[in-house]
């Protein structure tokens, strides 16, 4: 919409030639000037400045629609109004049907917590058919640091799907949906993501995953502000291509520790500062998620996995309609299991924070903690 | 009045000045055609000049003699205009209470806070809030909410329609309201019905969008709250050229400020925040820098305190700093729940 072309906007032939003749071609570099400006580079009066740029916005801006309106679209077209179900009945409660379509949802939490088995399984289940309660559509997994493992995928169906997974052509159907990316590099990825824009509306595509956002920016800088810029562009694509398409998009991230500079006061807080200084010594374990606070605005839905005291909890962190709850969990043969329904409320801060505890006890596949 | 202050093309105005005429006095007792011969343009075009001429002229008022400005608003008649308008309330009493009763019309308020704390929700809460009937002591307004991250949830927003209603019709029962005019006949689909939703997906159609408000404010006159979304989203990511950022963003304030005063609404923008270095250490501050914390008339801050959520007017022209805590329940913002609730003055 912005590079709309101002020679095709309708506008009266004197003012479009001279917004040619003074380069100023697309809508954005219309707007991007003050009214004044306009009028010293063309040439003409406020009167007719004000209208050409009325005329300009009113193409340009977007339509509108009533809430309701959006509603109703939902309900009628949409599965479940919007919702990809995760099979995890608390949490598919919590989140109102599911992982919302059309906007970004964010798994974080500390490594081997658990975040890859929960977007294999998200892939399967996009790609089981519709009386399964899956989305029979294609998948598209863009895998960073190499994680898929298409033998731990078909474990998963088999076990949580038998009746479809047993025959060998449906297993071979529901695997041959899912198509695994392995970018190299950041400017890799920046690719694909343009191919996938295309791919998206031919191929049926009905989920993406994003495996981890994290791993594509942690080799290319040491840390800080030049990070957060090189993701601002694609953060705003991704979230764009969610919504066009209306399809949900998983997104992994990393932790990383909190260092001593940071905090999270603001200037009129600043009385508080010496109970900070304990807080932080006592948590010394303290982990953030990583890609900054940015990032942090830019998701819709934020679930974070963490062990504390050697169990595993999933909690939904941000979320415009759940409230902050936590989940235990299990991993087991069939993906993850929800030890209980009915979460966990949590108040304050807390929620956000990543714990660490006990971890390395249950990353033991092969022993008795796999029930 | 000087011809360089005339807004006519900067050519025009090299000839008037080449031709010899610096003020608007020099010329304006001329006839058109004598003005055209002079600057050597045509008679539609000479007229042209001094329409506009002595339009900004009667602008100016500087002719006149009787003592007041032409365009001014004594501040006594604003004192009477303020208190037509109710306040839109944020159904939470403590937080209305450091408000001055709710949000304000014909005023630009900005709302920022870190990620979870409630922005959207109280965005959500006040699209219907400013729905409520006259009879119930609200506007009875529509309201446009502006997209701009794709945070906007509609069912959600159904939750809070619903809850809204229902406290609605107990207040309705207390107050014995059982006349026929004032019988709450909505329905939660009316009031989803009443939001002008509009998704906006780069800063080229933000800028776009709020020029056009004015043409769909006129033509939608009972919209009385316009909520952004966040208006920082956009000018944050890809932003190389920052003088350019900081005179869009001025350029949208004054227009926002101009569509608030003109129309009688309220314009409700919700920030994101980014940290800064001050004094040796690192500050939570609202985001879009220093030049835009001037824009706005009012600004509250939401921050976590222990666990509780609270709200801080960090800048009005009007009410003084204090802070209240709120809480965000499936029925929307209401008040916080603990015991020791009382309001901070700082």
């Amino acid at each position: 919409m912005a590079n709309k072309q101002i020679s095709q906007m309708g506008l009266p032939k004197s003012i479009a030639n001279v917004f040619a003749a003074r380069n100023v071609f697309t809508a954005k570099d219309a707007l991007s000037l003050t009214e004044f400006e306009l009028m010293e580079l063309l040439d003409v009066g406020l009167a007719q400045v004000t209208s050409a740029v009325a005329h300009i916005s009113e193409i340009v801006c977007p339509p509108y629609q009533t809430a309701l309106s959006l509603m109703e679209l939902r309900v009628q077209n949409e599965h479940l109004a919007g919702h990809l179900p995760t099979h995890m009945k608390g949490l598919d409660e919590a989140l109102c049907g599911g992982i919302p379509f059309g906007v970004l949802t964010e798994l974080v939490g500390p490594a081997g917590i658990g975040k890859t088995q929960f977007c294999l399984k998200l892939s399967l289940l996009a790609s089981l058919p519709a009386n399964y309660g899956g989305l029979d559509g294609h998948v598209i997994y863009i895998d960073v640091e190499s994680k898929f493992s298409s033998r731990r995928l078909i474990e998963i169906g088999v076990k949580s799907f038998p009746e479809i997974f047993h025959r060998k052509e449906m297993a071979q159907e529901m695997a041959g949906r899912i198509h695994v990316l392995r970018p190299a590099s950041l400017s890799e990825f920046t690719e694909s993501l343009q191919q996938i824009k295309v791919s998206l509306l031919q191929n049926q595509v009905k989920l993406l995953v994003i495996d981890s956002m994290a791993a594509l920016v942690t080799g290319e800088f040491e840390h800080g502000a030049p990070r957060q810029k090189t993701l601002g562009w694609h953060v705003s694509f991704i979230k764009s291509l969610a919504e066009f398409s209306r399809i949900p998009v998983v997104v992994t991230n990393q932790v990383r520790s909190q260092s001593r500079d940071e905090t999270c006061h603001y200037f009129f807080q600043v009385q508080s500062w010496n109970e900070t200084i304990e807080d932080r010594t006592r948590h010394d374990s303290h982990l953030v998620a990583a890609l900054g606070i940015n990032w942090a605005h830019a998701v819709t839905i934020r679930l974070v996995l963490e062990a504390k005291s050697g169990q595993r909890f999933i909690k939904v962190a941000k979320s415009p309609i759940a409230p902050p709850l936590a989940f235990p969990f299990n991993i087991t043969s069939s993906g993850i299991l929800l030890l209980s329904d009915d979460g966990i409320e949590l108040t304050g801060p807390d929620i956000n924070t990543i714990h660490c505890q006990g971890h390395n006890d249950i990353i033991n596949f092969g022993g008795e903690s796999l029930q | 009045m000087e011809v360089g202050r005339l807004p006519i093309s900067a050519s025009q105005r090299s000839k008037l000045i080449a031709a010899g005429y610096t003020t608007l006095s020099s010329f304006s007792s001329l006839s058109p055609s004598h003005l055209a011969r002079d600057l050597k343009i045509s008679d539609n075009e000479a007229a042209e000049i001094m329409r506009v001429a002595s339009h900004s002229h009667r602008l100016d008022g500087s002719a006149g003699g009787c003592g007041t400005v032409n365009g001014a608003q004594t501040a006594w008649d604003m004192l009477h205009e303020e208190e037509m308008f109710p306040r839109i309330t944020t159904s939470c009493e403590d937080l209305d209470n450091i408000l001055g009763g709710g949000i304000n019309c014909k005023e630009v308020t900005e709302i920022g806070g870190v990620p979870g704390i409630g922005k959207t929700q109280l965005g959500i809460q006040l699209a219907i809030n400013v729905q409520i009937p006259v009879d119930y002591g609200g506007l009875g307004g529509k309201a446009i909410y502006i997209d701009t991250e794709g945070s906007f949830m509609v069912e959600r927003a159904l939750q809070i329609a619903e809850a809204c209603i229902e406290d609605m019709s107990e207040c309705g029962g207390l107050l014995r309201k059982d006349s026929q005019a004032c019988q709450l006949k909505m329905h939660p689909n009316n009031i989803l019905e009443n939001i002008f939703y509009f998704r906006v997906c780069s800063y080229t159609e933000q800028i776009a969008l709020i020029n056009y408000l004015d043409k769909f404010i006129s033509e939608h006159k009972d919209v009385k709250i316009v909520i952004v979304d966040s208006v920082t989203f956009h000018f944050r990511q890809d932003f190389d050229d920052m003088a350019l950022r900081t005179r869009l963003l001025s350029g949208m304030a004054l227009k926002l400020m101009k569509l608030a005063k003109d129309f009688s609404l309220a314009v409700v923008l919700l920030n994101q925040v980014t940290t800064k270095y001050i004094d040796g250490s690192f500050q939570l501050t609202l985001a879009l820098g220093d030049s835009w914390s001037h824009s706005c008339t009012n600004r509250v801050i939401l921050y976590w305190n222990g666990n509780e959520r609270y709200a801080y007017i960090d800048k009005s022209p009007s009410l003084r700093s204090a802070s209240a805590p709120y809480s965000v329940t499936s029925k929307g913002i209401r008040n916080s729940a603990s015991n020791c609730k009382r309001i901070k003055m700082m």
